[in-house]
């Protein structure tokens, strides 16, 4: 991906219910370049967390689980993901894919605004934690090819 | 001025339409998706789980019930030559309602107006043993939703919640259902999402179930809150589905995974 594609460093302000559950990032160009927690993830975890059901990420990609059986196949291999984008791209695509395509069916892990009847059990609440946005990032780098 | 301006957007509306939709000649029913012992289950009468719902439903339909103490058959007489055909056309427009009912509310309507008697649940044996057996005499029958100009509106507004992103996961029946049928979600195939077997057998309810139920299903799928049955909404996505699948026959009571 070549040039920025949001122009300058955009602060997201999220609503003022989120802004409790949303910590504040700033995308730069194609990324977010801080960690979301200030911490370094844990990639051993990222992966665990990568592959449950509940992250959703394997219904539509597939990648190196050989343990896995049921992998989707409506999305990238996730092998090599991290020779193709930097750690920073990686965390924007985590926290909210529709900024780099507007008509991805990538849902957006770190955003709880925008959205239409989300059930009552996930209202208000991101798909993903900080934390566990942060251990994926980190095991996403390790994926090279 | 108005005229014009409906023109220009019933253009547009057909430039998004031809993008997005599945052209006829590559529709398919999800019975085409399945596995060949699947399909087995569904083409074999006397091994699909399905018929057990329709021999309850003829039973019913002899039974006389309500303040009229009146069975479907003393009005509709035998279902094989009344009910031909009729499945196909629903949801359908209600006069009296103004509004278009799916066949579960049609014979409730009959159960609540002609034997006045009370309406049977959702997804209960009775209604899903009625309904299977109303459908089950359309079987093989093209899909023909009435061309009632007053079904319009409602299938315009079902198309639109079929487009519509929605729930925590941000996605419309439209992005799985035209944009990636014949990929695999985990383990699912998913397919165009044609309403052609209902109600049917799922292997995974381990029961017959309705069209709503799936599309309910459909909707907690991508963290969506689900409307409830017999929510206008689900009529209006019913009527898309039957408008998206005009022509395809019918096969109801199917079997899906
Ligand atoms: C609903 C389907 C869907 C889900 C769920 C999903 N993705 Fe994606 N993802 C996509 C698609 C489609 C692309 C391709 C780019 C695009 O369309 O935005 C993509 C692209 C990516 C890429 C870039 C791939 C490359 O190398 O080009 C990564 C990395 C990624 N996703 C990781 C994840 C992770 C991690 C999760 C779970 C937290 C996840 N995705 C969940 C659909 C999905
Ligand atoms: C007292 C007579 C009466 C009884 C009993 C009755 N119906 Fe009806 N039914 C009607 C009439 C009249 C209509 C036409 C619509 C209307 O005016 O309500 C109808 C319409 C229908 C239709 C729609 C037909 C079409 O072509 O659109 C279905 C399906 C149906 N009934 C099923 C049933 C079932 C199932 C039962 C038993 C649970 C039942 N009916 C009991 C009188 C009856
Ligand atoms: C994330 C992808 C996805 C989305 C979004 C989705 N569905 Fe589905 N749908 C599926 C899958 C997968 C199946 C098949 C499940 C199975 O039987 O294994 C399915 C099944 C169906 C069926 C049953 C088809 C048959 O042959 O019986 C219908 C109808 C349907 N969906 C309608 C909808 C509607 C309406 C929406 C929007 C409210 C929707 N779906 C949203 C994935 C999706």
């Amino acid at each position: 991906m070549s040039g920025p594609i949001l122009a300058g460093a955009l602060l997201a302000l999220p609503g003022l219910a989120a802004a409790q559950e949303l910590r504040g990032y700033a995308v730069t160009g194609d990324a977010i370049a801080k960690s979301l927690t200030g911490a370094p993830g844990d990639p051993a975890r990222g992966r665990t967390t990568l592959l449950n059901r509940q992250s959703t990420c394997i219904l539509c990609h597939n990648g190196p689980f050989p343990e896995e059986k049921f992998q989707g196949d409506l999305a990238p291999n996730l092998v090599g993901s991290g020779s193709r984008w930097s750690e920073g791209q990686l965390r924007l695509r985590l926290v909210d894919a529709s900024r780099l395509n507007e008509a991805t069916i990538m849902p957006s892990y770190y955003r709880v605004d925008g959205l239409h009847r989300v059930g009552p059990a996930w209202r208000g609440k991101p798909i993903l934690s900080a934390e566990q946005i942060e251990d994926i990032v980190a095991y996403l780098v390790t994926l090279r090819e | 001025m108005r005229l014009a301006g409906l023109i220009v957007l019933s253009a547009l509306f057909a430039v998004d339409a031809a993008s997005a939709e599945i052209p006829q000649a590559e529709r398919r029913s999800g019975y085409s998706f399945m596995a060949p012992d699947t399909r087995a289950m569904q083409d074999d009468d006397t091994i699909n789980p399905g018929m057990l719902w329709v021999l309850d439903g003829e039973k019913l339909w002899a039974r006389k019930s309500g303040v009229t103490n009146k069975a479907c058959a003393d009005c509709h007489q035998d279902a094989r030559a009344s009910m031909k055909g009729v499945a196909a056309h629903y949801p359908a427009i209600d006069k009296a309602l103004g509004r278009p009912v799916d066949l579960e509310q049609r014979i409730n309507l009959c159960r609540t107006t002609h034997q006045q008697a009370t309406p049977l649940p959702y997804e209960s044996r009775e209604l899903l043993a009625l309904t299977a057996f109303v459908a089950q005499q359309s079987r093989g029958a093209a899909i023909e939703p009435g061309n009632d100009p007053q079904l319009a509106p409602f299938v315009a507004k079902g198309r639109e919640l079929f487009m519509q992103r929605q729930g925590q996961l941000n996605l419309g029946c439209t992005n799985c259902h035209d944009e990636n049928w014949d990929k695999r979600l985990a383990g699912s195939a998913i397919t165009q999402g044609h309403p052609t077997g209902y109600p049917l057998y799922r292997l995974e309810w381990q029961s017959l179930g309705s069209l709503q139920r799936r599309l309910r299903a459909c909707m907690t799928g991508i963290r969506a809150q689900a409307y409830d049955y017999g929510a206008p909404e689900l009529v209006e996505l019913e009527l898309y589905l039957m408008s998206r699948a005009r022509g395809m026959p019918l096969e109801a009571p199917a079997i899906r995974p």
